[in-house]
């Protein structure tokens, strides 16, 4: 398949593009909701429209009202959602929650799906213990208590977490904590008795929450796919995660270079543009070809996701690690380029800089992608 | 073309690969003389080598993608990238390999007469002349378009004096294509892009020794060379017009800059892995590095893949090449740096049977040259600059 866009792919980029340049603008979303300080962090009327464009159940299947469309069109979506800092629960519900729920019983499908595809619903998932992000250990127990479950613990990093309706807890409920099996994911809605959360604010004006269970009961139907089998479907949501995240990056990487190409072409200083000096159109150079391969490399995950290639795994940690460094060289060279201005809270380039430092963390930084890389190559 | 059609081809391909390809083409290159270059002093290294080779110029297969009248096989691009694949599947050295191929080859099929073509291009898919490239010269290296050497106009032929330099394999080449100064008025407009003979009388090459102890490059003099304007009905001694030699320069950059790059994937698996095998414990630092290198590579060989993909549409910017060149070989430097640095002392011996005469280090510094050659990187990244990016004044 080739690395670029189909027809189709190419069309739903300029749909995407073109709505979250209006709808989803710094000025409409971003800076409206961070300037009324916002609880939720996200408008719901956009997450409306959102559900109306087919985008909020676009990985959905079709047999249960989505558009079953894969990764590379989710990545189009997200790409743009980068590009123009649009705060929504698009990554947490409809790519990762979205892909747990994939492989629920008919049952679960049925009670969470319809809300989620129709907009009216918003979900989050926790997967994060303590503040970076190592899903090979969960520690969050859930223990058998009658038909059901009583789960304890605690979750991090849960975003819009106290804004969802239900809340995808991968938890432990055998083995120990470091154990590849033993791993269950749980539909833990949001009015559930001993769930509490504290929310904050990011750094990016997004909403984050740290997630305590003491002893919330849960029945058996809240169970997603297995019992103990859970990591198989932990692993996929992070994979769609992982390659998702790292199409956001792209768009936020190319969003602040090009907003610091276009200043440099208009800012004057010795007489001249600033851009016609050699040192700032060598940096700028070179930070072009590195968003290009950052670019490549997630169109190539995205590809291996959607046909179930085996090298999505290594290749997601490849996309999730590149795009990080070369999006913090975007967003860091876009301020110092921008000089004192781009300090200020009147231009947007510092904006990219924040998305960026809280999506570096999102489902793993660079180096422990990175780190994942050396050991899935063995060594 | 089909899905199916293009199945079909690849099964034909892989049965006449099994039975043309001898397994002793089928081992990595370890010597120079593993590589066959063709032109008329040309001997091969054993049977297996000449086997190869003919059945590939039986088959148009040393040109695959090339029209079937001037030697190729006239491959659609399609077929050619599964030739590629093929020939990788089982590990099949080029049968020939030749500047005439990479880039006079192009050039012509670009901008060349009709008659040019027939005799050049044939000759080139037959192994029968060997080319270099005449560009470079002792004071005109990045800034090309100052090169000196002259061509006095005498009527029905032009008399070359000047000097080239880093002229690869110029000391065993047939021919040269080569950049003449033609009109000293003119700087762009004043370039002609001629084909001559090096046995040509005032011709004369002195090979350089590199660094690594090599020396694939020569310094190449012209002593009043007599050029003839022609060779034959329809086989002028230039590539396109007279003095428009710079188009054709550019053009062939652009190609030569795409090779050096790495594009077609050849440098993209992960080193960690292997430098870890073979060297036991690795410091964690350079395990981490070796990491972070990895996904570097990973990343541009998927970028290679676009860059191809895109180029066969038509959808790549005319100016990627540059961002490929850069990229590709700034990471090939970084690559080299981490296996000496894995390597530690003995990938310092120079000699030594277990580093096949040194081998490490020759190549280490070898690949130096890759940000040089063909366009330093600084101006490649002022060509991003100024063609994609639109910066002014570049």
């Amino acid at each position: 398949m080739p690395l670029y866009y189909d027809d189709d792919q190419a069309m739903l980029a300029d749909t995407a593009g073109q709505f979250m340049a209006e709808e989803g603008s710094i000025k409409n979303q971003l800076r409206h909701w961070r300037d009324r300080d916002c609880k939720d962090g996200f408008g719901h009327a956009l997450w409306q429209q959102f559900a109306e464009m087919g985008f909020a159940g676009m990985l959905v299947d079709e047999d249960d009202g989505g558009l079953g469309m894969g990764q590379v069109e989710a990545n189009i979506v997200l790409e743009q959602i980068g590009r123009n800092l649009t705060p929504s629960p698009f990554m947490s519900s409809s790519v990762l929650a979205a892909t747990a729920l994939k492989h629920g019983s008919n049952d679960v499908k049925g009670r969470w799906l319809p809300g989620l595809v129709s907009g009216e619903k918003v979900y989050g998932v926790a997967i994060d213990e303590g503040a970076k992000h190592r899903p090979e250990r969960i520690g969050c127990r859930a223990e058998k208590s009658g038909n059901g479950f009583k789960l304890s613990g605690r979750k991090d990093f849960v975003l819009y977490g106290a804004s969802s309706e239900m809340i995808v807890v991968a938890a432990r409920t055998s083995g120990s904590d470091s154990d590849t099996d033993g791993v269950t994911l749980f539909a833990v809605p949001q009015d559930a008795a001993g769930m509490s959360h504290d929310s904050v604010r990011l750094v990016d004006s997004s909403m984050a929450s740290h997630v305590t269970f003491d002893n919330v009961e849960l029945d058996g139907d809240a169970v997603i796919g297995e019992v103990d089998g859970g990591r198989a479907v932990l692993d996929a949501m992070l994979v769609a995660g992982r390659v998702g995240s790292a199409a956001e990056g792209v768009g936020v990487a190319g969003g602040a270079m090009d907003m610091t190409v276009d200043y440099l072409k208009q800012r004057k200083q010795f007489g001249k543009v600033i851009g016609e000096f050699q040192a700032l159109q060598h940096r700028a150079a070179h930070l072009y070809s590195e968003v290009e391969i950052a670019r490549a490399v997630t169109v190539k995950a995205a590809q291996l996701v959607d046909g179930g290639s085996e090298r999505a795994d290594l290749m997601a940690s490849v996309a999730k690690a590149k795009v990080a460094k070369v999006a913090g060289l975007a967003v860091r060279e876009g301020v110092q380029m921008h000089g004192g201005i781009g300090m200020t809270d009147e231009y947007d380039i510092g904006l990219y800089m924040k998305r960026d430092r809280a999506l570096q963390e999102f489902l793993g930084d660079q180096y422990y992608h990175a780190g994942r890389v050396a050991e899935l190559s063995g060594y | 073309m089909s899905d199916s059609d293009l199945q079909a081809f690849r099964a034909e391909t892989r049965a006449w690969l099994e039975a043309n390809c001898p397994p002793e083409m089928r081992q990595p290159v370890k010597d120079e003389d593993d590589i066959y270059w063709g032109g008329r002093n040309a001997t091969f290294k054993n049977d297996a080598q000449k086997a190869w080779f003919d059945a590939c110029v039986e088959k148009g297969y040393t040109v695959p993608a090339w029209p079937k009248e001037y030697g190729g096989a006239g491959l659609t691009p399609a077929q050619a990238k599964v030739l590629r694949e093929e020939m990788a599947a089982i590990k099949a050295r080029p049968p020939l390999s030749s500047f005439g191929i990479w880039m006079l080859g192009p050039a012509l099929l670009h901008f060349g007469t009709e008659g040019q073509k027939q005799r050049f291009l044939n000759e080139i898919a037959r192994g029968e002349i060997r080319w270099c490239q005449g560009y470079s010269e002792p004071g005109s290296g990045s800034d090309l378009v100052s090169l000196q050497t002259y061509g006095e106009d005498k009527g029905d032929h032009w008399v070359v004096n000047g000097q080239k330099v880093w002229t690869s394999y110029a000391d065993k080449a047939d021919w040269i294509f080569c950049l003449v100064r033609t009109d000293k008025d003119n700087k762009y407009q004043g370039i002609t892009f001629m084909l001559y003979d090096m046995a040509s009388e005032g011709v004369a090459t002195k090979p350089i020794l590199l660094i690594s102890g090599n020396s694939p490059f020569c310094e190449t003099f012209f002593d009043d060379v007599k050029v003839p304007k022609s060779y034959g009905e329809d086989v002028p001694a230039q590539v396109g017009e007279v003095n428009r030699g710079w188009d054709v320069a550019k053009y062939l950059l652009g190609h030569e800059r795409e090779m050096i790059s790495g594009a077609d994937g050849g440098n993209t698996g992960t080193i960690g892995a292997a430098l870890t095998r073979s060297n036991g414990e690795i410091d964690p630092v350079l395990r981490a590095e070796l990491a972070q290198f990895d996904v570097d590579a990973l990343a541009y060989g998927a970028m290679g893949e676009k860059f191809l993909d895109e180029v066969k549409v038509g959808k790549a910017h005319p100016a990627q090449p540059n961002m490929m060149k850069y990229a590709g070989t700034e990471l090939n430097k970084r690559r080299h740096e981490l296996m000496m640095a894995a390597g530690g002392s003995t990938a310092l011996e120079w000699t030594s049977e277990e580093t096949d005469g040194g081998k490490p280090a020759r190549n280490w510094l070898r690949t130096k040259a890759n940000s040089i050659e063909g366009g330093t990187s600084e101006v490649m990244l002022n060509v991003i600059s100024k063609r994609i990016l639109e910066l002014p004044g570049a």
